[in-house]
């Protein structure tokens, strides 16, 4: 961004405005990170190049549409604290999707209320994605496989599973009323998926900030030694950690299949490098400790802003897969820069 | 070596400030002064670390840029920093020669590189293997391959950032010898310590530095302590040790028979009463670490049995095993590791964070199911107020303070468990369980409770709190004068409101100065028990040797 500031400023400084400007420039990006710069261009880019950005039907859309990448991103994130990784949240997705759409399909009739049928199907897919959360943290906590094969193979196993069951096709016949509320509800002319999701970033944000096991997911990540000498159960508490990211994203997989109306085996494959750049973009360390759930929120927000500019722009999906690709490393890069920056600042 | 009028600024903060020195062929150039005040700043621009905003630095004359640590060694300056630089992974004369390897056509010669390592080894009397990896290491002994890993090539300016720190006596007295080597190969040697006895011992000419300026460079022939502590900190300091009275009551750790595995300790017994500091003193290997860490449930122990608090924790004959970090803690033993970085901070978090980490599940940091974040930050800010920790500021992460400040925020670590909220003193109860007993000097922090008050206190006695025994493990490696001041009064403080202090430490003033008894270890087995007045330099240090009165 500005490689001459750092020499520029060495030369006995203030010498003119444009170096204050630049200092100025340099303190932002130091406390603010990569995501505040990355959303003004995209929003500056997108409202000067398409007429439809800046409307409130379209802005509304990027809202409903974030909610499950918002999800997505705030399960990872506790993973990614605890210096872990979550590779299997596309596969929880499909499975649990699978699950759900299958239990409904099987528990309803067709006729009379299907509220039953929903509420078991609920807890079938939440179940689904907490057990294989659970697995992962057996896996990562007591049996110390690392994070990232624990959840690659567990990945595997699961989309194994759910193509098995399916057969790869979809499941069709949930009662309507699931989607209907879950999928394309409204609420004081709010989505309802929007306002689960703002309820559950409410939550977390207490759950990270205000208590224990979320300083803890800090602390572990870290640094696990100096955690386990601090007194801290550190397996229980990555156990929990993993299981909690499975909860999330069971809660995302309800909405979402809600708004598919079918149980896919085949969805949520793009979700884990999402998931983990929208962490990086928000400023989540992927070596652990460090990382703010707003930074999360609007990292998953600002990809699906630039995914939904690159539609109204007609950009072609698979170039809208590279796109994604160079923001993510854009996004690492300018963090480190970041970080060599604060290290020659002193407060 | 000369360098003129050298600044440093970072933004915010002017690091250096026309610091000007030289450093000549065949001598010692001590560098002296505060964390932060400057001195790591130095060297580093010397090193090639960093570049000046300021200043020039001369080589035989001649004026040069330090691009950077490489650069700077081919000009013949090379360094030793407190941060290592040897990758855990490889072995030792992996780490010795990375970088300038020896080959022979396109492979590497490793029996060259094996030779050439364990000449070097033998040169420096270092105990350490070619083979070994680097990560099985203790601290000290990586310090070894750092140190070994400079005097590898031959410069002509040495700088070595507190190279004995965690080196014990011996190893010292080794590396000494081999400065005296230097001077005589007519190699100019810039030093920083923190410890009186080495400028005496090897320094010729000293600089101390305050806040980045330079104070004055003397020789340290003409000088004495207090006059370099008074330039140092800029007033006049009465004492480092505190007084430390002694009041032993209650037998809180009593070890008997305990072996570790692995044979690093043997069949030791010990004992420490409240209120009381016992030293525990050895050299690095002797195992004396190891009972510490045991103690609180870091390594296994296979046989003995140890009683805490009345309590049988560890009996291998009736099978009883409660030793578990978190177990201990709850039972009131508190463990504050040697190595900051590794085992005791978390870098990347805040001082605030780091303090409470292992307090949170107190009633004064969270109820049942939230943080109490107000009584967190207060409490956190008393004793980093009563630790002058500076930069003040709490919410800065630990990573970007000096080691003394890092030291501070571990010690503070453990001191918040004790510290009591002040707005409690008489506060309405109800809103938190009070601890049954003597409640009311609980509330109060301990800085308060000075003199007559103190005596009352141990009168009173049967003090009920969440921590009775403290074990210190090298509580001041690497930190300078004032902060050891200020950590040997938390100590005193400690002790004298009632709590054990089991200090382990290779620092010998330390164990003279404030231990009551003093047990002794060497490999592995404790040779003595003294006396606070049997507690001499010669005595401890005889204890410390193979071959010398060897029963």
């Amino acid at each position: 961004m500005n490689s001459q500031t750092t020499d520029a400023y060495s030369v006995d400084g203030g010498r003119s405005l444009v170096l204050t400007l630049r200092h100025t420039a340099k303190i932002a990006f130091v406390r603010g990170g990569v995501l505040p710069w990355f959303l003004v261009i995209a929003v500056l880019l997108l409202t000067s190049s398409t007429d439809s950005f800046l409307t409130t039907s379209n802005l509304s859309t990027v809202a409903r549409q974030s909610t499950y990448l918002i999800l997505a991103a705030m399960a990872q994130m506790v993973v990614l604290l605890t210096r872990g990784l979550d590779l299997s949240i596309g596969t929880m997705f499909a499975m649990s999707s699978v699950t759900t759409s299958m239990t409904m399909v099987a528990l309803w009739s067709g006729e009379g209320s299907a509220w039953f049928a929903i509420t078991i199907g609920c807890l079938a897919g939440m179940a689904t994605t907490i057990a294989i959360g659970a697995l992962n943290g057996i896996g990562v906590a007591v049996f110390r496989v690392p994070p990232f094969v624990m959840t690659l193979a567990m990945s595997s196993i699961v989309a194994g599973l759910a193509f098995y069951v399916t057969g790869g096709t979809p499941v069709y016949g949930m009662p309507a009323g699931f989607s209907n509320v879950f999928g394309y509800g409204k609420l004081f002319g709010v989505s309802v998926p929007v306002i689960i999701t703002a309820a559950l970033i409410l939550l977390m944000f207490v759950f990270i900030n205000w208590t224990r096991m979320g300083r803890y997911l800090y602390a572990i990540g870290g640094n696990p030694k100096a955690a386990d000498l601090s007194g801290i159960n550190t397996r229980m508490y990555l156990f929990l950690t993993y299981s909690l990211a499975g909860v999330i994203t069971g809660i995302s997989t309800l909405l979402l299949t809600a708004r598919l109306e079918s149980g896919e085996s085949n969805i949520g494959v793009e979700y884990p490098l999402m998931s983990i750049a929208a962490c990086a973009i928000g400023g989540v360390s992927l070596f652990g400790g460090v990382g703010r759930l707003g930074g999360v929120v609007l990292g998953a927000i600002f990809i699906i802003l630039v995914q939904n500019g690159m539609n109204l722009l007609q950009l072609n999906s698979y170039l809208q897969m590279v796109a994604i690709g160079i923001l993510l490393i854009l996004a690492v890069v300018a963090d480190n820069y970041r970080q060599k920056l604060l290290l020659t600042m002193n407060d | 070596m000369r360098v003129e009028g050298i600044s440093k600024r970072f933004p915010g903060t002017l690091a250096l400030d026309k610091v000007s020195l030289d450093v000549r062929a065949s001598e010692v150039h001590v560098l002296f002064g505060e964390n932060g005040a400057g001195k790591s700043t130095l060297i580093q621009i010397v090193a090639g670390v960093h570049r000046p905003t300021a200043g020039k630095i001369f080589l035989n004359g001649r004026e040069e840029v330090m691009n950077s640590v490489h650069h700077a060694r081919e000009l013949g300056v090379s360094a030793v920093f407190q941060e290592f630089s040897i990758v855990p992974q490889l072995t030792v004369q992996e780490n010795l020669f990375l970088g300038s390897e020896m080959m022979r056509g396109p492979f590497l010669d490793k029996a060259r590189l094996h030779r050439q390592a364990e000449e070097t080894l033998t040169r420096l009397g270092f105990p350490l293997k070619p083979n070994q990896l680097v990560m099985y290491l203790s601290r000290a002994e990586q310090q070894m391959v750092e140190i070994a890993k400079a005097f590898r090539t031959k410069p002509s300016i040495m700088i070595l950032d507190e190279p004995t720190a965690s080196l014990t006596e011996r190893e010292t007295d080794r590396l000494f010898a081999l400065i005296e080597t230097l001077k005589e190969e007519g190699i100019g040697v810039i030093y920083i310590t923190h410890r009186m006895n080495e400028i005496e011992r090897i320094g010729d000419r000293i600089t101390v530095l305050r806040d980045g300026k330079l104070v004055q460079t003397l020789q340290v022939a003409d000088t004495n302590q207090q006059q370099l502590v008074e330039l140092m900190t800029g007033r006049v300091i009465d004492q480092v040790f505190p007084e430390v009275m002694s009041h032993p009551g209650e037998t809180l750790l009593d070890i008997r028979n305990m072996s570790i595995a692995g044979q690093v300790v043997n069949k030791v017994s010990m004992h420490v009463r409240a209120g009381e500091i016992v030293g525990l003193a050895g050299l690095v290997g002797s195992g004396k670490s190891d009972i510490g860490r045991a103690c609180f449930g870091v390594g296994k122990v296979t046989s003995g049995k140890i009683n805490f608090y009345g309590e049988a924790v560890f009996d291998s004959e009736r099978k009883v095993n409660l030793l578990k970090p978190r177990a201990m803690l709850d039972r009131g033993l508190y463990y504050v590791p040697s190595d900051r970085r590794e085992e005791g901070l978390a870098m990347m978090l805040s001082v605030r964070e780091n303090m409470s980490l292992s307090s949170l599940a107190l009633p004064k940091f969270s109820d049942r199911l939230f943080l109490r974040r107000k009584s967190e930050r207060k409490i956190v800010a008393e004793i980093s107020e009563k630790l002058a920790l500076s930069p003040f500021n709490i919410e800065r992460t630990v990573e970007h303070f000096s080691g003394g400040n890092q030291q501070k925020a571990l010690i503070g670590k453990a001191l918040v468990r004790i510290e009591r909220h002040k707005d409690r003193i008489g506060g309405p109860g109800g809103e938190a369980p009070q601890p049954s007993g003597d409640g009311r000097h609980l509330e109060r922090p301990i800085e308060h409770i000075t003199g007559g008050a103190q005596q009352k206190v141990l009168i009173g006695k049967a003090l009920v709190r969440d921590v009775k025994l403290f074990i210190f493990d090298e509580p001041t490696v690497g930190v300078d004068i004032g902060a050891r001041m200020l950590i040997y009064r938390a100590m005193r403080d400690l002790c004298e409101t009632g709590a054990g202090v089991l200090l382990i430490s290779s620092d010998l003033p330390e164990i003279l100065h404030l231990a009551h008894r003093t047990y002794v270890m060497y490999r592995g087995e404790l040779r003595t028990e003294l006396s606070q007045e049997e507690t001499t330099e010669q005595n401890v240090l005889k204890y410390f040797f193979e071959g010398v009165d060897d029963q």
